[in-house]
Protein backbone atom coordinates (compact mmCIF):
# COMPACT_ATOMS: atom_id res chain seq x y z
CA UNK A 1 0.00 0.00 0.00
CA UNK A 2 1.47 3.34 -1.07
CA UNK A 3 1.82 5.93 1.72
CA UNK A 4 2.14 9.66 1.42
CA UNK A 5 4.04 11.78 3.92
CA UNK A 6 4.20 15.55 3.72
CA UNK A 7 6.88 17.52 5.55
CA UNK A 8 5.72 20.94 6.73
CA UNK A 9 7.02 23.62 9.02
CA UNK A 10 4.56 26.46 9.34
CA UNK A 11 7.44 28.88 9.41
CA UNK A 12 9.94 28.46 6.59
CA UNK A 13 13.65 27.90 7.01
CA UNK A 14 13.46 25.27 9.74
CA UNK A 15 15.36 22.66 7.76
CA UNK A 16 12.38 21.01 6.12
CA UNK A 17 13.98 20.64 2.70
CA UNK A 18 17.24 19.30 4.17
CA UNK A 19 15.27 16.61 5.97
CA UNK A 20 13.27 15.69 2.88
CA UNK A 21 16.53 15.31 0.95
CA UNK A 22 17.79 12.93 3.66
CA UNK A 23 14.61 10.89 3.43
CA UNK A 24 15.17 10.75 -0.33
CA UNK A 25 18.53 9.18 0.38
CA UNK A 26 17.28 6.85 3.15
CA UNK A 27 13.95 5.56 1.81
CA UNK A 28 14.08 2.68 -0.65
CA UNK A 29 11.03 2.67 -2.83
CA UNK A 30 9.64 6.17 -3.24
CA UNK A 31 8.81 9.13 -5.41
CA UNK A 32 9.58 12.68 -4.29
CA UNK A 33 7.33 15.69 -4.66
CA UNK A 34 8.32 19.31 -4.11
CA UNK A 35 5.13 21.18 -3.33
CA UNK A 36 6.84 24.43 -2.39
CA UNK A 37 5.99 25.63 -5.87
CA UNK A 38 6.76 29.29 -5.44
CA UNK A 39 10.21 28.90 -3.93
CA UNK A 40 11.28 25.34 -4.65
CA UNK A 41 14.69 24.32 -3.34
CA UNK A 42 14.69 20.53 -3.22
CA UNK A 43 16.05 20.28 -6.76
CA UNK A 44 19.23 22.02 -5.59
CA UNK A 45 20.04 18.94 -3.52
CA UNK A 46 18.57 16.21 -5.70
CA UNK A 47 19.96 17.49 -9.05
CA UNK A 48 17.14 16.34 -11.28
CA UNK A 49 17.33 15.64 -15.01
CA UNK A 50 14.04 16.96 -16.34
CA UNK A 51 12.16 14.34 -18.39
CA UNK A 52 8.88 16.12 -18.82
CA UNK A 53 8.18 19.84 -18.76
CA UNK A 54 4.56 20.91 -19.10
CA UNK A 55 3.10 24.38 -19.20
CA UNK A 56 0.58 25.03 -16.46
CA UNK A 57 -2.34 27.06 -17.71
CA UNK A 58 -4.69 28.14 -15.03
CA UNK A 59 -6.76 31.13 -14.27
CA UNK A 60 -7.71 34.02 -16.45
CA UNK A 61 -6.98 37.69 -16.68
CA UNK A 62 -9.29 40.40 -17.99
CA UNK A 63 -8.20 42.62 -20.83
CA UNK A 64 -9.94 45.70 -22.24
CA UNK A 65 -10.13 46.42 -25.94
CA UNK A 66 -9.41 50.15 -26.11
CA UNK A 67 -11.03 50.41 -29.50
CA UNK A 68 -14.37 49.22 -28.16
CA UNK A 69 -14.36 50.74 -24.68
CA UNK A 70 -16.62 53.79 -24.29
CA UNK A 71 -15.06 54.67 -20.94
CA UNK A 72 -18.38 54.35 -19.14
CA UNK A 73 -16.51 53.39 -15.98
CA UNK A 74 -18.83 50.59 -14.87
CA UNK A 75 -16.13 47.90 -14.72
CA UNK A 76 -13.90 50.14 -12.66
CA UNK A 77 -16.67 50.80 -10.20
CA UNK A 78 -17.65 47.15 -9.81
CA UNK A 79 -14.27 45.39 -9.70
CA UNK A 80 -13.74 44.56 -6.05
CA UNK A 81 -10.04 43.98 -6.41
CA UNK A 82 -9.10 47.48 -7.59
CA UNK A 83 -7.66 45.91 -10.73
CA UNK A 84 -9.01 48.43 -13.25
CA UNK A 85 -7.67 51.97 -13.37
CA UNK A 86 -7.96 54.45 -16.23
CA UNK A 87 -9.75 51.81 -18.29
CA UNK A 88 -6.82 49.44 -18.12
CA UNK A 89 -6.55 46.15 -16.27
CA UNK A 90 -3.60 45.62 -14.00
CA UNK A 91 -2.93 41.92 -14.64
CA UNK A 92 -1.16 41.54 -11.30
CA UNK A 93 -4.16 42.70 -9.29
CA UNK A 94 -6.78 40.98 -11.44
CA UNK A 95 -8.20 37.88 -9.74
CA UNK A 96 -9.82 36.67 -12.93
CA UNK A 97 -13.33 36.66 -11.49
CA UNK A 98 -14.85 37.73 -14.81
CA UNK A 99 -17.34 40.15 -13.25
CA UNK A 100 -16.21 43.00 -15.54
CA UNK A 101 -16.45 40.76 -18.59
CA UNK A 102 -20.08 39.98 -17.83
CA UNK A 103 -21.20 43.54 -17.21
CA UNK A 104 -19.41 45.60 -19.86
CA UNK A 105 -22.28 47.07 -21.92
CA UNK A 106 -20.27 47.07 -25.16
CA UNK A 107 -18.44 43.75 -24.79
CA UNK A 108 -15.07 45.43 -24.69
CA UNK A 109 -13.60 43.03 -22.15
CA UNK A 110 -12.14 39.61 -22.90
CA UNK A 111 -10.96 37.00 -20.41
CA UNK A 112 -7.65 35.54 -21.51
CA UNK A 113 -6.10 32.32 -20.27
CA UNK A 114 -2.86 32.86 -18.47
CA UNK A 115 0.15 30.60 -18.31
CA UNK A 116 1.00 30.51 -14.66
CA UNK A 117 3.92 28.14 -14.45
CA UNK A 118 5.50 24.83 -15.35
CA UNK A 119 5.26 21.36 -13.90
CA UNK A 120 8.13 18.92 -14.21
CA UNK A 121 8.76 15.21 -13.86
CA UNK A 122 12.42 14.43 -13.39
CA UNK A 123 14.78 11.60 -12.69
CA UNK A 124 17.29 11.86 -9.87
CA UNK A 125 19.70 9.36 -8.45
CA UNK A 126 17.13 8.84 -5.70
CA UNK A 127 14.25 8.10 -8.03
CA UNK A 128 11.58 10.26 -9.60
CA UNK A 129 10.96 13.84 -8.52
CA UNK A 130 7.78 15.73 -9.35
CA UNK A 131 8.18 19.47 -9.04
CA UNK A 132 6.99 22.75 -10.48
CA UNK A 133 7.66 26.41 -10.85
CA UNK A 134 4.92 28.94 -10.34
CA UNK A 135 5.37 32.02 -12.53
CA UNK A 136 6.25 35.22 -10.74
CA UNK A 137 3.24 36.99 -9.25
CA UNK A 138 0.87 34.18 -10.20
CA UNK A 139 -2.16 32.86 -8.43
CA UNK A 140 -3.43 29.31 -8.21
CA UNK A 141 -0.46 27.87 -6.37
CA UNK A 142 -2.96 25.47 -4.77
CA UNK A 143 -3.89 24.02 -8.15
CA UNK A 144 -0.26 23.62 -9.16
CA UNK A 145 0.44 21.82 -5.89
CA UNK A 146 -2.49 19.50 -6.59
CA UNK A 147 -1.01 18.77 -10.03
CA UNK A 148 2.42 17.93 -8.56
CA UNK A 149 0.81 15.54 -6.10
CA UNK A 150 -1.24 13.93 -8.81
CA UNK A 151 1.88 13.38 -10.92
CA UNK A 152 3.62 11.78 -7.96
CA UNK A 153 0.66 9.56 -7.22
CA UNK A 154 0.52 8.28 -10.80
CA UNK A 155 4.21 7.41 -10.75
CA UNK A 156 3.91 5.69 -7.38
CA UNK A 157 0.96 3.64 -8.55
CA UNK A 158 2.42 2.71 -11.91
CA UNK A 159 5.73 1.63 -10.41
CA UNK A 160 4.31 0.15 -7.28
CA UNK A 161 6.34 2.36 -4.97
CA UNK A 162 5.95 2.42 -1.20
CA UNK A 163 6.20 6.12 -0.45
CA UNK A 164 5.43 9.57 -1.71
CA UNK A 165 7.66 11.98 0.19
CA UNK A 166 6.56 15.59 -0.14
CA UNK A 167 8.38 18.80 0.68
CA UNK A 168 5.51 21.08 1.63
CA UNK A 169 5.17 24.85 1.33
CA UNK A 170 5.51 27.29 4.25
CA UNK A 171 2.50 28.88 5.96
CA UNK A 172 -1.00 27.51 6.52
CA UNK A 173 -2.87 28.86 3.48
CA UNK A 174 -3.95 27.62 0.10
CA UNK A 175 -0.85 25.70 -1.09
CA UNK A 176 -0.41 24.05 2.34
CA UNK A 177 -4.01 22.90 2.41
CA UNK A 178 -3.61 21.60 -1.10
CA UNK A 179 -0.45 19.64 -0.24
CA UNK A 180 -1.92 18.21 2.93
CA UNK A 181 -5.44 16.99 2.32
CA UNK A 182 -5.64 13.22 2.17
CA UNK A 183 -1.97 12.59 3.08
CA UNK A 184 -1.23 9.69 5.47
CA UNK A 185 1.08 11.63 7.75
CA UNK A 186 2.43 15.13 8.25
CA UNK A 187 5.88 15.57 9.73
CA UNK A 188 6.17 19.05 11.21
CA UNK A 189 9.69 20.40 11.47
CA UNK A 190 9.99 23.17 14.02
CA UNK A 191 12.61 25.19 15.87
CA UNK A 192 12.75 25.97 19.57
CA UNK A 193 12.04 29.67 19.04
CA UNK A 194 8.96 31.48 20.27
CA UNK A 195 7.92 32.09 16.68
CA UNK A 196 8.55 28.46 15.82
CA UNK A 197 6.25 27.35 18.64
CA UNK A 198 3.54 29.79 17.60
CA UNK A 199 3.73 28.64 13.99
CA UNK A 200 3.75 24.98 15.01
CA UNK A 201 0.50 25.42 16.91
CA UNK A 202 -1.13 26.93 13.85
CA UNK A 203 0.07 24.25 11.46
CA UNK A 204 -1.07 21.52 13.89
CA UNK A 205 -4.46 23.23 13.76
CA UNK A 206 -4.54 22.96 9.98
CA UNK A 207 -3.56 19.25 10.06
CA UNK A 208 -6.32 18.57 12.56
CA UNK A 209 -8.79 20.51 10.48
CA UNK A 210 -8.06 18.22 7.55
CA UNK A 211 -7.76 15.08 9.65
CA UNK A 212 -4.10 14.32 8.89
CA UNK A 213 -2.08 12.59 11.66
CA UNK A 214 0.98 14.49 12.88
CA UNK A 215 4.54 13.82 14.03
CA UNK A 216 6.83 16.59 15.24
CA UNK A 217 10.57 17.01 14.90
CA UNK A 218 12.49 19.76 16.72
CA UNK A 219 15.43 20.95 14.67
CA UNK A 220 18.30 22.89 16.33
CA UNK A 221 16.84 21.69 19.62
CA UNK A 222 19.89 22.77 21.66
CA UNK A 223 19.53 26.39 20.52
CA UNK A 224 17.10 26.83 23.39
CA UNK A 225 16.43 23.71 25.44
CA UNK A 226 13.79 25.42 27.58
CA UNK A 227 11.76 26.04 24.45
CA UNK A 228 12.38 22.50 23.25
CA UNK A 229 10.98 21.22 26.54
CA UNK A 230 8.01 23.52 26.09
CA UNK A 231 7.34 22.08 22.65
CA UNK A 232 7.55 18.54 24.02
CA UNK A 233 5.19 19.38 26.88
CA UNK A 234 2.75 21.02 24.53
CA UNK A 235 2.87 18.05 22.16
CA UNK A 236 2.38 15.50 24.90
CA UNK A 237 -0.64 17.44 26.18
CA UNK A 238 -2.02 17.39 22.67
CA UNK A 239 -1.27 13.69 22.26
CA UNK A 240 1.32 14.29 19.55
CA UNK A 241 4.57 12.35 19.33
CA UNK A 242 7.85 14.25 19.11
CA UNK A 243 9.79 11.87 16.90
CA UNK A 244 13.21 13.50 17.01
CA UNK A 245 15.44 16.20 18.34
CA UNK A 246 18.08 17.30 15.86
CA UNK A 247 21.17 19.21 17.01
CA UNK A 248 22.12 22.70 15.92
CA UNK A 249 25.09 22.01 13.69
CA UNK A 250 26.67 23.94 10.85
CA UNK A 251 26.97 20.71 8.85
CA UNK A 252 23.34 21.30 7.81
CA UNK A 253 24.39 24.50 6.03
CA UNK A 254 27.65 23.02 4.75
CA UNK A 255 25.78 20.12 3.17
CA UNK A 256 23.48 22.57 1.37
CA UNK A 257 26.52 24.44 0.06
CA UNK A 258 27.94 21.12 -1.19
CA UNK A 259 24.57 20.27 -2.71
CA UNK A 260 24.18 17.02 -0.77
CA UNK A 261 21.69 15.55 1.68
CA UNK A 262 23.38 15.89 5.07
CA UNK A 263 23.28 12.12 5.65
CA UNK A 264 25.59 11.74 2.67
CA UNK A 265 27.82 14.62 3.69
CA UNK A 266 28.80 13.45 7.17
CA UNK A 267 28.42 10.54 9.52
CA UNK A 268 28.11 12.67 12.64
CA UNK A 269 25.43 13.15 15.23
CA UNK A 270 22.95 14.94 12.99
CA UNK A 271 23.07 12.11 10.49
CA UNK A 272 22.32 9.55 13.22
CA UNK A 273 19.43 11.64 14.48
CA UNK A 274 17.90 11.95 11.02
CA UNK A 275 18.32 8.22 10.38
CA UNK A 276 16.46 7.46 13.58
CA UNK A 277 13.78 9.95 12.59
CA UNK A 278 13.26 8.17 9.28
CA UNK A 279 12.98 4.85 11.17
CA UNK A 280 10.20 6.26 13.31
CA UNK A 281 8.45 7.88 10.37
CA UNK A 282 8.54 4.74 8.23
CA UNK A 283 7.38 2.52 11.09
CA UNK A 284 4.54 4.90 11.75
CA UNK A 285 3.58 4.79 8.06
CA UNK A 286 3.45 0.99 8.14
CA UNK A 287 0.65 1.08 10.66
CA UNK B 1 7.75 56.09 3.28
CA UNK B 2 6.79 52.43 2.92
CA UNK B 3 9.53 49.82 3.28
CA UNK B 4 8.66 46.18 2.84
CA UNK B 5 10.84 43.39 4.18
CA UNK B 6 10.61 40.24 2.10
CA UNK B 7 12.45 37.03 1.31
CA UNK B 8 11.71 34.34 -1.23
CA UNK B 9 12.34 31.72 1.42
CA UNK B 10 10.96 31.69 4.92
CA UNK B 11 13.04 31.71 8.06
CA UNK B 12 15.80 33.95 6.77
CA UNK B 13 15.37 36.60 9.44
CA UNK B 14 12.77 38.86 7.84
CA UNK B 15 10.93 39.42 11.11
CA UNK B 16 14.19 40.00 12.98
CA UNK B 17 15.03 42.77 10.49
CA UNK B 18 11.54 44.29 10.40
CA UNK B 19 11.26 44.53 14.18
CA UNK B 20 14.78 45.84 14.75
CA UNK B 21 14.34 48.47 12.06
CA UNK B 22 11.03 49.57 13.57
CA UNK B 23 12.43 49.71 17.10
CA UNK B 24 15.53 51.65 16.11
CA UNK B 25 13.47 54.29 14.31
CA UNK B 26 10.70 54.77 16.82
CA UNK B 27 12.57 57.27 19.01
CA UNK B 28 12.64 59.87 16.28
CA UNK B 29 9.81 58.93 13.94
CA UNK B 30 6.27 57.73 13.92
CA UNK B 31 6.53 54.10 12.84
CA UNK B 32 3.89 51.59 11.76
CA UNK B 33 4.78 47.95 11.52
CA UNK B 34 2.36 45.99 9.35
CA UNK B 35 2.64 42.25 9.84
CA UNK B 36 1.31 40.97 6.54
CA UNK B 37 2.66 37.45 7.08
CA UNK B 38 -0.90 36.59 8.04
CA UNK B 39 -0.42 32.83 7.84
CA UNK B 40 2.27 32.96 10.50
CA UNK B 41 2.39 36.45 12.05
CA UNK B 42 5.41 36.65 14.35
CA UNK B 43 6.37 40.31 14.71
CA UNK B 44 4.49 40.82 17.94
CA UNK B 45 6.19 37.85 19.54
CA UNK B 46 9.23 40.14 19.53
CA UNK B 47 7.52 43.51 20.01
CA UNK B 48 5.06 42.39 22.70
CA UNK B 49 2.74 45.35 22.24
CA UNK B 50 -0.61 45.13 23.99
CA UNK B 51 -3.37 44.51 21.45
CA UNK B 52 -6.06 47.14 21.92
CA UNK B 53 -8.29 46.60 18.97
CA UNK B 54 -9.33 43.52 17.09
CA UNK B 55 -11.53 43.38 14.03
CA UNK B 56 -12.71 40.38 12.03
CA UNK B 57 -12.07 40.26 8.28
CA UNK B 58 -15.01 39.21 6.18
CA UNK B 59 -15.39 38.04 2.61
CA UNK B 60 -18.86 38.83 1.23
CA UNK B 61 -20.42 35.56 0.10
CA UNK B 62 -23.76 35.05 -1.59
CA UNK B 63 -26.93 34.08 0.21
CA UNK B 64 -29.79 32.97 -2.01
CA UNK B 65 -33.39 33.75 -1.16
CA UNK B 66 -35.03 30.61 -2.41
CA UNK B 67 -38.43 32.31 -2.60
CA UNK B 68 -37.24 34.64 -5.34
CA UNK B 69 -34.95 32.22 -7.16
CA UNK B 70 -36.14 30.68 -10.44
CA UNK B 71 -33.13 28.33 -10.72
CA UNK B 72 -32.16 29.96 -13.98
CA UNK B 73 -28.49 29.05 -13.48
CA UNK B 74 -27.06 32.50 -14.24
CA UNK B 75 -25.13 32.71 -10.96
CA UNK B 76 -23.37 29.40 -11.56
CA UNK B 77 -22.54 30.43 -15.10
CA UNK B 78 -20.83 33.67 -14.08
CA UNK B 79 -18.86 32.34 -11.12
CA UNK B 80 -15.26 31.79 -12.19
CA UNK B 81 -14.46 29.63 -9.16
CA UNK B 82 -17.34 27.12 -9.16
CA UNK B 83 -18.35 28.51 -5.80
CA UNK B 84 -22.05 28.44 -6.60
CA UNK B 85 -23.96 25.64 -8.32
CA UNK B 86 -27.57 25.21 -9.37
CA UNK B 87 -28.85 21.65 -9.19
CA UNK B 88 -32.48 21.14 -10.14
CA UNK B 89 -34.43 23.05 -7.51
CA UNK B 90 -31.52 24.01 -5.34
CA UNK B 91 -28.70 26.54 -5.30
CA UNK B 92 -25.57 25.42 -3.47
CA UNK B 93 -22.91 27.84 -2.25
CA UNK B 94 -19.38 26.62 -1.43
CA UNK B 95 -18.09 29.34 0.87
CA UNK B 96 -14.42 28.22 0.88
CA UNK B 97 -14.25 28.63 -2.91
CA UNK B 98 -15.92 32.05 -3.04
CA UNK B 99 -13.63 35.03 -3.64
CA UNK B 100 -16.40 37.50 -2.86
CA UNK B 101 -16.26 39.14 -6.28
CA UNK B 102 -19.92 40.14 -6.14
CA UNK B 103 -20.65 38.92 -9.68
CA UNK B 104 -23.48 36.52 -8.87
CA UNK B 105 -25.50 38.90 -6.71
CA UNK B 106 -25.21 41.73 -9.23
CA UNK B 107 -26.10 39.56 -12.20
CA UNK B 108 -28.94 37.50 -10.76
CA UNK B 109 -31.94 38.48 -12.88
CA UNK B 110 -34.34 38.00 -9.97
CA UNK B 111 -32.27 39.91 -7.41
CA UNK B 112 -32.48 36.76 -5.35
CA UNK B 113 -28.93 37.01 -4.00
CA UNK B 114 -27.85 39.11 -1.07
CA UNK B 115 -24.43 38.98 0.54
CA UNK B 116 -23.32 38.05 4.01
CA UNK B 117 -19.89 38.25 5.57
CA UNK B 118 -17.84 35.13 6.17
CA UNK B 119 -15.02 35.60 8.67
CA UNK B 120 -11.64 34.50 7.30
CA UNK B 121 -9.29 36.19 9.73
CA UNK B 122 -8.74 39.12 12.05
CA UNK B 123 -6.78 42.35 12.10
CA UNK B 124 -5.33 43.44 15.43
CA UNK B 125 -3.84 46.79 16.43
CA UNK B 126 -1.67 47.82 19.29
CA UNK B 127 0.73 50.64 19.99
CA UNK B 128 3.24 52.04 22.38
CA UNK B 129 4.56 55.59 22.02
CA UNK B 130 5.54 56.23 18.43
CA UNK B 131 5.27 52.60 17.38
CA UNK B 132 2.07 51.12 16.07
CA UNK B 133 1.60 47.48 15.14
CA UNK B 134 -1.09 46.21 12.81
CA UNK B 135 -1.15 42.47 12.36
CA UNK B 136 -3.35 40.17 10.34
CA UNK B 137 -4.14 36.57 11.24
CA UNK B 138 -5.64 34.15 8.79
CA UNK B 139 -8.04 31.75 10.48
CA UNK B 140 -6.68 28.20 10.70
CA UNK B 141 -8.13 26.12 7.87
CA UNK B 142 -8.72 29.11 5.58
CA UNK B 143 -6.96 29.20 2.23
CA UNK B 144 -7.05 32.81 1.08
CA UNK B 145 -4.59 35.19 2.69
CA UNK B 146 -4.93 38.21 0.34
CA UNK B 147 -8.21 39.58 1.79
CA UNK B 148 -6.63 39.66 5.27
CA UNK B 149 -3.49 41.32 3.90
CA UNK B 150 -5.61 43.95 2.14
CA UNK B 151 -7.33 44.75 5.43
CA UNK B 152 -4.02 45.17 7.25
CA UNK B 153 -2.76 47.49 4.54
CA UNK B 154 -5.81 49.73 4.78
CA UNK B 155 -4.23 51.17 7.94
CA UNK B 156 -1.15 52.38 6.05
CA UNK B 157 -0.41 56.03 6.67
CA UNK B 158 2.37 57.05 4.28
CA UNK B 159 3.17 60.10 6.44
CA UNK B 160 4.70 57.61 8.88
CA UNK B 161 7.53 55.23 8.30
CA UNK B 162 5.68 52.08 7.39
CA UNK B 163 7.48 48.75 7.63
CA UNK B 164 5.79 45.72 6.12
CA UNK B 165 6.65 42.18 7.15
CA UNK B 166 5.92 40.23 3.95
CA UNK B 167 4.99 36.52 3.76
CA UNK B 168 7.55 34.16 2.17
CA UNK B 169 7.29 33.04 -1.46
CA UNK B 170 6.52 34.77 -4.74
CA UNK B 171 2.79 34.26 -5.30
CA UNK B 172 -0.35 36.30 -4.68
CA UNK B 173 0.02 36.97 -0.91
CA UNK B 174 3.53 38.34 -1.49
CA UNK B 175 2.38 40.64 -4.28
CA UNK B 176 -0.53 41.86 -2.19
CA UNK B 177 1.84 42.70 0.68
CA UNK B 178 4.67 44.28 -1.32
CA UNK B 179 2.79 46.33 -3.87
CA UNK B 180 2.75 50.04 -3.21
CA UNK B 181 6.05 49.97 -1.29
CA UNK B 182 8.69 52.61 -1.94
CA UNK B 183 11.51 50.20 -1.22
CA UNK B 184 11.88 46.50 -0.60
CA UNK B 185 14.52 44.92 1.62
CA UNK B 186 15.27 41.33 0.64
CA UNK B 187 16.62 39.18 3.44
CA UNK B 188 18.56 36.09 2.44
CA UNK B 189 21.20 33.57 3.53
CA UNK B 190 24.57 32.80 1.93
CA UNK B 191 23.57 29.34 0.68
CA UNK B 192 22.37 27.92 -2.65
CA UNK B 193 18.82 27.91 -1.19
CA UNK B 194 19.17 31.55 -0.22
CA UNK B 195 20.49 32.46 -3.65
CA UNK B 196 17.75 30.60 -5.50
CA UNK B 197 15.01 32.20 -3.42
CA UNK B 198 16.62 35.65 -3.56
CA UNK B 199 16.72 35.59 -7.33
CA UNK B 200 12.99 34.79 -7.38
CA UNK B 201 12.27 37.62 -4.95
CA UNK B 202 14.28 40.00 -7.13
CA UNK B 203 12.06 39.02 -10.07
CA UNK B 204 8.99 39.87 -8.01
CA UNK B 205 10.19 43.35 -7.07
CA UNK B 206 11.32 44.13 -10.59
CA UNK B 207 7.93 43.00 -11.90
CA UNK B 208 6.40 45.52 -9.49
CA UNK B 209 9.05 48.12 -10.30
CA UNK B 210 10.16 48.65 -6.71
CA UNK B 211 13.79 49.48 -5.86
CA UNK B 212 15.45 46.89 -3.61
CA UNK B 213 18.49 46.12 -1.53
CA UNK B 214 19.74 42.94 0.11
CA UNK B 215 20.46 41.92 3.68
CA UNK B 216 22.51 38.76 4.08
CA UNK B 217 21.84 36.98 7.35
CA UNK B 218 23.89 34.20 9.00
CA UNK B 219 27.10 35.07 7.23
CA UNK B 220 29.93 32.72 8.19
CA UNK B 221 29.31 29.17 7.12
CA UNK B 222 28.11 29.25 3.55
CA UNK B 223 29.27 30.42 0.17
CA UNK B 224 30.04 33.66 -1.66
CA UNK B 225 27.47 33.07 -4.38
CA UNK B 226 24.91 35.51 -3.01
CA UNK B 227 27.44 38.35 -2.94
CA UNK B 228 28.57 37.54 -6.47
CA UNK B 229 24.98 37.52 -7.66
CA UNK B 230 24.25 40.91 -6.07
CA UNK B 231 27.39 42.35 -7.60
CA UNK B 232 26.49 41.02 -11.05
CA UNK B 233 22.91 42.26 -10.84
CA UNK B 234 24.01 45.58 -9.30
CA UNK B 235 21.84 45.12 -6.23
CA UNK B 236 23.31 46.81 -3.16
CA UNK B 237 24.06 44.70 -0.09
CA UNK B 238 22.91 47.02 2.69
CA UNK B 239 23.67 44.93 5.75
CA UNK B 240 25.22 41.64 6.72
CA UNK B 241 24.43 39.85 9.97
CA UNK B 242 26.82 37.12 11.10
CA UNK B 243 25.92 33.55 11.96
CA UNK B 244 26.11 33.96 15.69
CA UNK B 245 24.68 31.68 18.32
CA UNK B 246 23.96 34.63 20.57
CA UNK B 247 21.79 36.30 17.92
CA UNK B 248 19.94 33.04 17.28
CA UNK B 249 19.44 32.49 20.99
CA UNK B 250 18.02 36.00 21.47
CA UNK B 251 15.59 35.40 18.65
CA UNK B 252 14.57 32.06 20.11
CA UNK B 253 13.58 33.84 23.32
CA UNK B 254 11.67 36.48 21.43
CA UNK B 255 14.10 39.30 22.17
CA UNK B 256 14.60 41.83 19.37
CA UNK B 257 18.19 42.05 18.17
CA UNK B 258 18.61 45.74 18.97
CA UNK B 259 17.39 45.20 22.52
CA UNK B 260 19.58 42.20 23.22
CA UNK B 261 22.60 43.70 21.48
CA UNK B 262 22.10 47.50 21.47
CA UNK B 263 25.16 48.13 19.33
CA UNK B 264 23.06 47.00 16.35
CA UNK B 265 20.89 50.10 16.67
CA UNK B 266 23.51 52.18 14.84
CA UNK B 267 23.58 49.65 12.02
CA UNK B 268 19.83 49.83 11.56
CA UNK B 269 19.82 53.62 11.66
CA UNK B 270 22.50 53.64 8.99
CA UNK B 271 20.46 51.11 7.00
CA UNK B 272 17.52 53.48 7.09
CA UNK B 273 19.65 56.40 5.89
CA UNK B 274 20.92 54.25 3.02
CA UNK B 275 17.38 53.31 2.07
CA UNK B 276 16.31 56.94 2.15
CA UNK B 277 19.13 57.79 -0.19
CA UNK B 278 17.99 55.12 -2.63
CA UNK B 279 14.31 56.02 -2.86
CA UNK B 280 13.84 58.63 -5.56
CA UNK B 281 11.94 61.71 -4.33
CA UNK B 282 9.54 61.34 -7.25
CA UNK B 283 8.40 58.02 -5.78
CA UNK B 284 7.58 59.46 -2.41
CA UNK B 285 5.62 62.34 -3.93
CA UNK B 286 3.18 59.89 -5.48
S1 LIG C 1 -17.43 48.60 -18.69
FE1 LIG C 1 -16.67 48.28 -20.75
S2 LIG C 1 -17.06 50.18 -21.81
FE2 LIG C 1 -17.29 50.60 -19.63
S3 LIG C 1 -15.27 51.34 -19.03
FE3 LIG C 1 -15.27 49.16 -18.65
S4 LIG C 1 -14.45 48.28 -20.55
FE4 LIG C 1 -15.01 50.35 -21.00
S1 LIG D 1 -11.79 39.89 -13.90
FE1 LIG D 1 -12.53 40.49 -11.86
S2 LIG D 1 -10.65 41.10 -10.80
FE2 LIG D 1 -10.14 41.06 -12.97
S3 LIG D 1 -10.48 43.13 -13.61
FE3 LIG D 1 -12.37 42.04 -14.02
S4 LIG D 1 -13.62 42.41 -12.20
FE4 LIG D 1 -11.54 42.94 -11.68
S1 LIG E 1 -29.04 33.66 -10.82
FE1 LIG E 1 -30.51 34.15 -9.23
S2 LIG E 1 -32.40 33.29 -9.95
FE2 LIG E 1 -30.81 32.37 -11.18
S3 LIG E 1 -30.31 30.47 -10.12
FE3 LIG E 1 -28.93 32.00 -9.34
S4 LIG E 1 -29.92 32.82 -7.55
FE4 LIG E 1 -31.47 31.72 -8.68
S1 LIG F 1 -19.29 36.27 -5.20
FE1 LIG F 1 -18.12 35.77 -7.03
S2 LIG F 1 -16.84 34.08 -6.37
FE2 LIG F 1 -18.46 34.24 -4.86
S3 LIG F 1 -20.01 32.83 -5.58
FE3 LIG F 1 -20.53 34.86 -6.38
S4 LIG F 1 -19.60 34.85 -8.41
FE4 LIG F 1 -18.66 33.19 -7.30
Amino acid sequence: MMKEIVVLSGKGGTGKTSIVACFASLAKSKVLADCDVDAADLHLLLKPRIKEDKEFWSGRVASIDEGKCTECGLCQELCRFGAIKDFRVDPISCEGCGFCYHICPVDAIAMKDSMSGHSFISETKYGYLCHARLGIAQENSGKLVALVRQNAKLIAERRNLDYIITDGPPGIGCPVISSLSGANLALLVTEPTLSGIHDLERVIGVCRHFGVPVLVCVNKYDLNEDNTDRIERYCSEEGIEVAARISFDNVMTQAIVEGLPVVEYTNGKVTQQIKELWQIVSTRLEK
Amino acid sequence: MIISVASGKGGTGKTLVATSLALSLKDNHKVQLLDCDVEEPNANILLRLPIKQSQPVYIPIPRVQEAKCTYCGKCAEVCAYNAIAVIKQKVLVFPELCHGCGGCSYLCPESAITEEGRGVGIVERGSSGNLELIQGKLNVGEAMAPPVIREVKRYTNPANIVIIDVPPGTSCPVIEAVKGSDFCLLVTEPTPFGLNDLSLAVEVVSELDIPCGVIINRVGVGSKEVEQYCCRERIPILLTIPLDREIAALYSRGIPLIEGMPRWREEFLRLFQDIKGMVPASRLAK
